[in-house]
């Protein structure tokens, strides 16, 4: 059974599906939409099984021609690294439909259409081992993102919506010169042309055009990461966007671009990436002392959970200019991590703004009296995100910090300040929206977690606790590939 | 047959004739038939371009061969775009019908003028001979002014069509003598033995280069690049939409042909001279197409200068001037006539020329506001669409070339298009239904055409391949 293409075509045959549901059978399409992205998951757990964490390589490859003339192929495969972020994927998308049964009143079949087609395209994303298909991907994700972000978002949804496409367009358009100058370069050494990531790893590109490539694709996936000081889009996307589109934004959305830099531009690019190294980290460093500062100020909930991305994806770009086993390790694993925890604080957000309709942090302040499993759900993630040992924030900046420490002492001691401040944060908007006196007679009948909401933020929890008591399956998976990464680039 | 007019003269000229036969036809019809039944004159269309067709693909079973005396040349290039041609003329007949019954102004004589704007492309097409290239063009602006006119109760039309008769005419001129400075350096008019001539001329020879430059600046007009793009904007927005389309389409890329047999044939040896014209045409067309796109109000308008923008995609192919270059071209101009036919036939639709009126389209036809989607998101060249092929080659053309700049302009003006490309989306999409809604005049004919050009944009982009081994066949000699 051809596994990887089933996972991408799930989605998109439910689209299909969608399309022949009247639009007035609201919980038709519901059910539906939930259930094949669940469908998904269930399709997508059992890889776990059978990934051989012994193989070096990709495992479950599918190859078909696609454009002989280009040398395009349809190339699927796995890898530790894709494995984990394919099954975040796979388990964030029947989550974020699931939190949006009843908040989508408006144009539910477009929604869910929209939602479905995000779910093909990052699914496909991370397992393209064909640049082009990749970058097909790459930008087949931003129209579904649009749609969400620009219908269903909040007041200033249309500026968001547009700003996000076309920041994230701007990189891609330059990423894409970088791939077609990297496909020129291949065509010529290997005599035949291919965007195949295997056989451009093969290349022996001079460092000069390492140079121009690198700094291209960087120009694509720092956007999307998004590293400072191209992260402007980041806080109005996440923020406008309806709770699934910043659950997916967060949880998945900004990995394209860490993995983009792990998957493409370390190994294709490796002399170029050390030279870039100390570069990157001091970017990284910037995002994250920045983002937390920045998150410190916010009055706006959403916001403030927005700006922490900032500032959490900074610890992943981190990991990555270690260029050490550890920090790519690392990085991996707080990917996942950020992808568990952010997306249980925007899903919280979203659940306070379905009872209140206000993000301001002032309008809320003692819930746990009214809400005590809200406030003990909301605890939890901010732990998580805020990286207390035993869940699993705790695990992927640590094993950063170790890497940036072996790579470079300073990097690591202005690192750790990034965590001091995002306990700080964190912890401050606990105390202001969960602890103290009820300040607010509206928050007085606010009800309580309903079944369908612990549904969505359970599967979360248990995984937060489950990466930070014992991570080491994870990166018994990630050990394969990190290890070969680091070879490429210490060579 | 005589000694003037052999089978083989005959043979090459066939599909122009047919083409003029018919139009001819529905003219003489027109005189005879009421005023009721003239739209029935549509039948006689499209068995027109059928016979035609069927006369090409005879052409394409033998090999290249030239008639006249080496007046006419029947290869794969001719071939190529006179298929467009038929495949433009089609579907602007088909997205007419109800346009113009709209409009009031349904007249048999639409029709005829089509397909003798048509003739006259196959001879731009087909031509390797400065007057028959002349007559050609000639022939077929004749019938663009008429047809930009075509609603002669509307104010906005008559202004159009006289701006680019009057404009059309002056820059023709001035191809004309340039026509005249060629066949003066080589006291012929047939492309192969000016080529010669002009390769014997020592470089930046100024005769040649004033050659080049009048005949740069006529055909540059006629494919609405900058900077002599200013009728475009006003003409296309006065005409009615199906000939907008027609015009953005069909004129756009027979121009094209004439400008690559001009530039790629006689002149190809003075280059370095032409190349930085060329250049800067292609960096100005792309900034002024992409950045007036951005701040008009009107739907009709903006299209327009984004076809402003795309000509200069397709001079950044001919700059690039190796092999990919015009692989990117032939597969630019054939996602070309899809996206845009496409872009405009929904405009026709949507029963208004403002971008205003597309507020909360997708609402309410659904079945149109998402093709749109497909082929605005494919005049931007974003995957997976067959405008993302024709950039993709387009660069990599550059890239191959050596030209990093270029592409680094021509790749960064695709996210500026796509903020003006998506204010469409927004309005279908985003923004609430405006108060007035007209009736969206649907007919089969608007149907089959927004299906096929749909299908084409759309499956080009996803399975490519057929269509890149047609291009690659096609402009390659």
């Amino acid at each position: 059974m051809p596994w990887l293409s089933s996972l991408l075509a799930l989605p998109l045959l439910g689209v299909v599906v969608l399309l022949f549901i009247p639009g007035s059978a609201r919980g038709l399409i519901r059910w539906w939409a939930n259930g094949v992205l669940l469908a998904g998951l269930a399709l997508a757990l059992p890889l776990w099984q059978h990934f051989d964490r012994a193989v070096i390589g990709y495992q479950f490859v599918e190859r078909v021609p696609w454009i002989p003339s280009l040398g395009a192929q349809y190339l699927l495969g796995l890898d530790g690294i894709s494995l984990l972020l394919v099954l975040l994927t796979a388990l964030l998308g029947p989550l974020a439909s699931l939190a949006s049964w009843n908040a989508i009143e408006d144009r539910t079949k477009e929604f869910y259409a929209m939602l479905l087609l995000l779910q093909a395209g990052m699914i496909g994303l991370f397992l393209a081992l064909d640049l082009l298909l990749f970058f097909v991907f790459f930008e087949v994700v931003l129209v579904p993102m649009y749609f969400l972000i620009g219908i269903w978002g909040a007041e200033r949804r249309l500026y968001a919506a547009i700003k996000f496409f076309l920041y994230t367009l701007a990189g891609s358009v330059i990423l894409l010169l970088g791939i077609i100058g990297l496909y020129w370069l291949g065509t010529q050494q290997l005599a035949h042309p291919t965007f195949e990531l295997p056989e451009l790893l093969k290349l022996k590109l001079p460092l000069d055009a390492q140079r121009w490539l690198f700094w291209a694709f960087f120009a694509g996936f720092a956007i999307k990461v998004p590293m400072v000081p191209f992260h402007t889009w980041l806080p109005d996307a996440h923020t406008e966007a309806p709770t699934a589109g910043s659950v997916l934004l967060a949880g998945v959305l900004l990995k394209m671009g860490t993995y983009g830099l792990i998957r493409f531009s370390l190994p294709l690019f490796p002399e170029a990436a050390r030279e870039a190294a100390p570069l990157l980290a001091i970017l990284s460093i910037v995002a994250i002392l920045y983002g937390a500062l920045i998150s410190l100020v916010q009055t706006d909930w959403k916001r403030l959970v927005a700006y922490s991305s900032v500032s959490h994806m900074g610890f992943c770009t981190l990991g990555i200019a270690a260029l050490n086993a550890n920090g790519l390790a690392g990085s991996v694993l707080q990917q996942i991590n950020h992808g568990i925890s952010t997306s249980l604080l925007f899903l919280l957000v979203g659940f306070a703004y379905e009872r209140r309709h206000s993000r301001q942090i002032a309008d809320y302040g003692g819930l746990a009296v009214v809400m005590p499993r809200f406030a003990f759900v909301f605890a939890v993630a901010v732990f998580s995100s805020a990286g207390l040992p035993l869940l699993n924030g705790f695990i992927g900046e640590f094993v950063i910090l170790q890497g940036a420490f072996t790579a470079n002492r300073t990097w690591a001691a202005f690192a750790v300040l990034g965590i001091v401040l995002g306990a700080a944060y964190l912890l401050w908007l606990y105390q202001r929206t969960m602890l103290g006196d009820l300040r607010h007679e509206a928050n007085r009948g606010l009800a309580d977690l309903s079944p369908r909401e612990w549904a969505t933020v359970l599967p979360l929890i248990a995984l937060a606790l489950a990466i930070g008591l014992y991570p080491q399956p994870y990166f018994a998976v990630l050990e394969r590939p990190v290890l070969e990464l680091v070879g490429r680039l210490a060579r | 047959m005589s000694h003037f007019y052999t089978d083989v003269d005959h043979f090459a000229l066939l599909p122009a004739i047919i083409l003029a036969l018919f139009g001819c036809a529905i003219f003489l019809f027109d005189a005879l038939l009421e005023a009721r039944t003239r739209r029935w004159q549509l039948c006689l269309v499209l068995p027109g371009l059928a016979i035609t067709g069927w006369q090409l693909w005879k052409q394409g079973q033998v090999g290249p061969f030239t008639a006249f005396h080496g007046a006419l040349t029947i290869d794969p290039f001719s071939l190529f775009f006179n298929w467009l041609f038929l495949l433009t003329a089609a579907l602007v007949a088909l997205i007419s019908y109800r346009y113009l019954e709209i409009e009031n102004e349904h007249q048999g004589e639409y029709y005829g003028l089509v397909l003798m704007a048509q003739a006259g492309a196959y001879f731009l097409a087909t031509g390797t001979e400065l007057i028959t290239l002349f007559i050609g063009l000639e022939t077929m602006s004749l019938s663009f002014y008429v047809l930009v006119g075509f609603l002669r109760e509307k104010r906005r039309s008559n202004e159009a069509a006289l701006k680019y008769l009057l404009l059309g005419a002056f820059s023709s001129g001035i191809l004309a003598y340039g026509f005249s400075i060629l066949y003066g350096i080589a006291g012929t008019t047939y492309l192969s033995d000016i080529a010669v001539a002009v390769a014997a001329r020592p470089a930046f020879d100024p005769l040649t280069l004033i050659a080049i430059l009048t005949i740069a600046t006529g055909v540059l007009f006629k494919i609405s690049a900058a900077p002599f793009h200013m009728w475009a904007p006003d003409t296309y927005e006065g005409a009615p939409t199906a000939v907008t389309a027609f015009l953005a389409v069909g004129s756009k890329i027979a121009s094209l042909a004439l400008l690559l047999r001009l530039f790629l044939g006689p002149l190809a040896s003075a280059r370095e001279a032409w190349e930085p014209l060329m250049v800067l045409a292609a960096v100005a067309s792309l900034t002024v197409g992409n950045l007036a796109a951005i701040t008009q109000t009107s739907a009709k308008r903006l299209l327009a200068y984004s076809s402003i923008a795309h000509a200069g995609y397709l001079l950044l192919g001919l700059i690039a001037g190796n092999s990919t270059g015009l692989q990117g071209i032939a597969i630019y101009t054939g996602a070309y006539v899809f996206m845009t036919i496409g872009a405009f036939l929904v405009l026709i639709a949507v029963h208004g020329d403002e971008i205003e009126d597309l507020n909360g389209f997708a609402r309410r036809h659904p079945a149109y506001a998402i093709p749109m989607v497909v082929f605005l998101l494919s005049l931007a060249g974003l995957p997976p669409t067959a405008g993302f092929l024709g950039k993709y080659y387009i660069f990599l053309a550059l890239i191959e070339s050596g030209r990093y700049t270029l592409a680094l302009v021509g790749a960064v003006y695709v996210a500026v298009s796509l903020f003006y490309y998506f204010r469409l989306v927004r309005s279908m999409f985003l923004l609430p239904t405006s108060l007035t809604v007209p009736p969206v005049p649907t007919s089969l004919g608007l149907r089959i055409a927004l299906g096929a050009t749909g299908f084409v944009t759309l499956g080009a982009g996803l399975y490519p391949e057929p269509f890149l081994q047609l291009a690659a066949r096609s402009l390659l000699k």
